[in-house]
């Protein structure tokens, strides 16, 4: 009973302790990673994994997932770039990443509820299609001539880096609507028990192709932040994204089980492993050990998630 | 023939959470017959062969086996002593041979290691020789009968020395000839001096095939002796008989207005079935396990299409194309299997309360807090659901009050029709109580009930006709008062021969 209690204390304040030992740790290691423009670098740095993060979260908790952001991301970004090099028109560029990620992300829902496709599988064959894609369209080569969007990209308002700026927001409004709307509730009831949201009423081929769509249209929105980071529509950035917004959300709390995990819990999740890749930036440690870190921290939130179920089951 | 005792279990007590499901049982198992055990759904005829098969480790009293108490740890450990279970759900791999089955995990071997086919394939046809079986030992699994498939089941159990073998409703999808060619191979194996352990519902089989009998009910040890020395009635008698306990509060008269009427309803399991309830009338349906009385009530539901028939509201056509539709025509429906169908586990009371009620607290899509905070305090107050408050996750809850989370996610609603399909499977007695009380409140105010339950005493004391079904058809409606459970169990027992 008191063990299951420390789980819960775990589940909801667990990461954000984590985060503030880290916080203190790190601080303590190296001087120089209190200064401001530190701190600010790591939240840029983690700005479009996090977007991305939230779609995932999206999908994780209902029970899906999605191979194919990553790719999403770049195909997004390319296009944009595209778009913006050939007419100069920003709104409409920007709308062209985002349009691109609904398409896709509707694309992923409905092969999964038409034809019943395991989310792995048919986001597995999204990735493929979307490489070829994005080879085809820009040749290998980079897509430059975006300067028009280094607002977006480098700009800041009170000191606050824009991409931060949008991440937040896309964070509040996500957690709002897992949190206070309909649909949020589903989310979690589909994770959590399919058949049960089924014998509530709930049209789930629906609400899962929406939340495919929906998360397509972040990715989008992304791959638009990412094109305003880098300047530059690049082929070859991208691809793995999907796995670090992953990773993220996993460290975050949320159950792979379905059912259970916040956007919330994403962005900190996401700054854990800004950070701590931060700190060994700083330590000049090599990124061989960064991602062998990483991996250890993945396999960390999973074993602490699996024994926490187990507690629930033993009782 | 000498017969020794190969089994014996003494006074074996199983708890499971707030429920007893076995107390002072006993049973003796000799070689060279076939026991029946029989009891109602419920009555802890699975409960007690999981023990002897070693799948439940926890228990009280001795299992007895050649005289000698052992302790089960494993159905490993069951299996080592000779002991082994075919159960409902065969175990094999349908894309492997008959041979590869067989042997699976010891498998014969020949030098350096590799698999010896040859001597498996010999093996196999050795063994199904015996028992008369001519299958190619290389045919696939998945193409054989189910009869033969159990046949190999039982055959995989002799092969590994297996001298006791536990049937769990064999014949259940098997047709009357399949039936007879396997009770025949049961009769060699037993004359040959295994002894079976044959639960079935099913009493012309039971009499037909087993030598000796043991009934259970509600978890006790009733009678055993020799089937010679006892009449269908007597046993029927043995399984039912017991005297409806004061947990059942008085149903009212109910009105004459036809909510729900269903008429010539068919789909897969059941057929040209109909029926109609009344304002404030409580419909039950009887039967066992199988007779396609849930598959009636998920079609009615819209949780499953039916193929044809017609399902009318207040004598108005509807179609129920998903559950969406049932339930805006307020028709709700509380599933036996509650963990699946019922609640979301890991999400909250207040959340599952929610959910299906979008259309009756949101705006624009956003939960409105207020009415949601009225709604939940007061459903949960009203239905008596103990838990430390709203926030708690329905997956830490008691069975009763999970199935209070599950009525109560659906009475914040205005509900013309409630079905429910085992409403208190699992449930201690205490909220079995509180839950009938419920049920006979939302009848008096006006609600049509349909109340699944293959819980006899339960289904005649809380319905006002009780509409009785076996093998997907409704055989029969009997009204509260000449309904007695001798009579029902009579009429299933006929409409399977």
């Amino acid at each position: 009973m008191k063990k299951r209690k420390a789980d819960e204390i775990y589940r909801k304040y667990g990461i954000v302790l984590i985060l503030i030992i880290l916080f203190i740790a790190s601080a303590m290691i190296n001087g120089n990673f209190l200064k401001p423009q530190n701190l600010i670098n790591i939240l840029k740095q983690i700005s479009v994994v996090t977007i991305i993060a939230c779609g995932e979260t999206m999908l994780i908790v209902s029970g899906m997932i999605d191979l194919s952001a990553g790719l999403l991301c770049t195909t997004s970004m390319c296009f944009a770039a595209g778009v913006l090099s050939t007419t100069g028109n920003v709104p409409l560029a920007v709308f062209t990443g985002i349009f691109i990620g609904v398409v896709c992300g509707w694309i992923n829902g409905f092969m999964i509820t038409h034809f019943k496709l395991q989310p792995f599988i048919a986001t597995l064959a999204m990735t493929n299609v979307l490489q070829g894609v994005v080879q085809l369209y820009t040749n290998g080569q980079s897509i430059g001539g975006v300067d028009k969007v280094r607002f977006l990209g480098q700009g800041a308002v009170l000191g606050i880096p824009v991409p931060v700026i949008i991440m937040v927001i896309v964070v509040v409004i996500i957690a709002v609507l897992m949190k206070n709307t309909k649909f949020g509730t589903c989310i979690y009831a589909i994770g959590g028990s399919e058949k049960t949201a089924i014998a509530s009423g709930i049209n789930v081929n629906r609400k899962k192709r929406m939340i495919f769509t929906l998360s397509g249209a972040l990715t989008g929105l992304a791959g638009v932040v990412l094109m305003s980071r880098l300047m530059a529509g690049m082929p070859s950035v991208g691809s793995g994204y999907e796995f670090d917004a992953i990773t993220a959300v996993i460290v975050g709390g949320t159950s792979f089980l379905g059912g259970i995990g916040t956007v919330t819990g994403a962005l900190i999740g996401s700054v854990i492993v800004g950070l701590i890749n931060n700190i060994l930036n700083l330590l000049h440690v090599s990124t061989q050990y960064q991602l062998i870190v990483k991996g250890l921290l993945i396999a960390g939130a999973v074993i602490i998630d699996i024994k926490t179920k187990e507690n629930k089951k033993s009782r | 023939m000498d017969q020794k005792t190969v089994v014996e279990l003494r006074n074996i007590r199983k708890e499971f959470p707030g429920v007893v499901a076995l107390d002072q049982v006993n049973l003796r198992l000799k070689t060279a017959s076939v026991h029946a055990l029989v009891g109602e759904n419920g009555a802890g005829k699975s409960t007690l062969m999981k023990i002897l098969s070693g799948t439940y480790t926890s228990y009280e009293g001795a299992v007895l086996v050649n005289g000698q108490e052992i302790h089960m740890k494993s159905e490993r450990d069951a299996f080592e002593h000779g002991i082994s279970i075919v159960s409902q759900e065969l175990n094999f791999v349908p894309e492997m041979t008959i041979a590869e089955n067989l042997y699976l995990g010891r498998e014969p071997l020949q030098k350096g290691g590799f698999l010896n086919k040859k001597e498996r394939s010999k093996k196999t046809a050795e063994w199904m020789q015996m028992i008369g079986l001519h299958f190619d030992p290389e045919m696939k699994m998945g193409d054989l009968s189910v009869a033969s498939r159990q046949m190999i089941e039982i055959l995989k159990a002799i092969s590994r020395g297996s001298k006791v073998i536990i049937m769990d409703e064999p014949t259940s999808a098997l047709t009357n000839k399949e039936t007879e060619i396997f009770f025949q191979k049961v009769r060699e194996l037993r004359d040959q001096g295994i002894a079976f352990v044959f639960i079935s519902h099913r009493l012309e089989e039971v009499f037909s095939l087993c030598d000796e009998y043991t009934v259970l009910r509600d978890g006790k040890w009733v009678g055993s002796g020799s089937l010679r020395d006892v009449s269908e009635e007597k046993l029927i008698s043995l399984m039912v008989g017991r005297d409806i306990q004061e947990i059942y509060p008085p149903v009212k008269p109910h009105g004459d207005r036809v909510v729900l009427q269903v008429e010539g309803l068919t789909g897969e399991g059941f057929e040209d079935i109909s029926f109609s309830i009344r304002e404030g009338e409580i419909l039950g349906f009887a039967g066992m396990m199988g007779a396609g009385r849930s598959e009636i009530a998920r079609a009615v539901f819209g949780l499953d299409r039916p193929t044809s028939g017609t399902i009318k509201m207040y004598g108005k056509p509807c179609r129920f194309r998903s559950t969406q539709d049932a339930i805006s025509a307020g028709v709700v429906m509380a599933t036996e299997d509650r963990a699946s169908y019922g609640f979301v586990g890991v999400r909250s009371i207040r959340e599952n309360i929610m959910l299906p009620n979008g259309d009756l607290f949101t705006r624009w899509g956003v939960w409105q807090r207020p009415k949601i905070h009225e709604a939940v305090t007061g459903i949960c107050g009203s239905l008596a659901v103990k838990a430390p408050n709203a926030e708690t996750l329905v997956g830490n809850l008691s069975g009763g009050n999970q199935q209070k989370v599950v009525l109560g996610k659906w009475l914040v609603r205005d509900v013309k029709v409630l079905i429910l399909d085992e409403p208190t499977r699992g449930i201690d007695v205490g909220a079995k109580q509180e839950i009938y009380k419920l049920i006979t409140e939302l009848a008096e105010k006006g609600l049509a009930i349909l109340l699944i339950s293959s819980d006899m005493p339960e289904v005649l004391s809380m319905s006002h006709r009780v509409a009785v079904m076996a093998q997907g058809k409704k055989i029969g409606v009997l009204e509260s008062g000449e309904a007695t459970q001798d009579k029902i169990m009579k009429m299933i027992v006929e409409a399977d021969r």
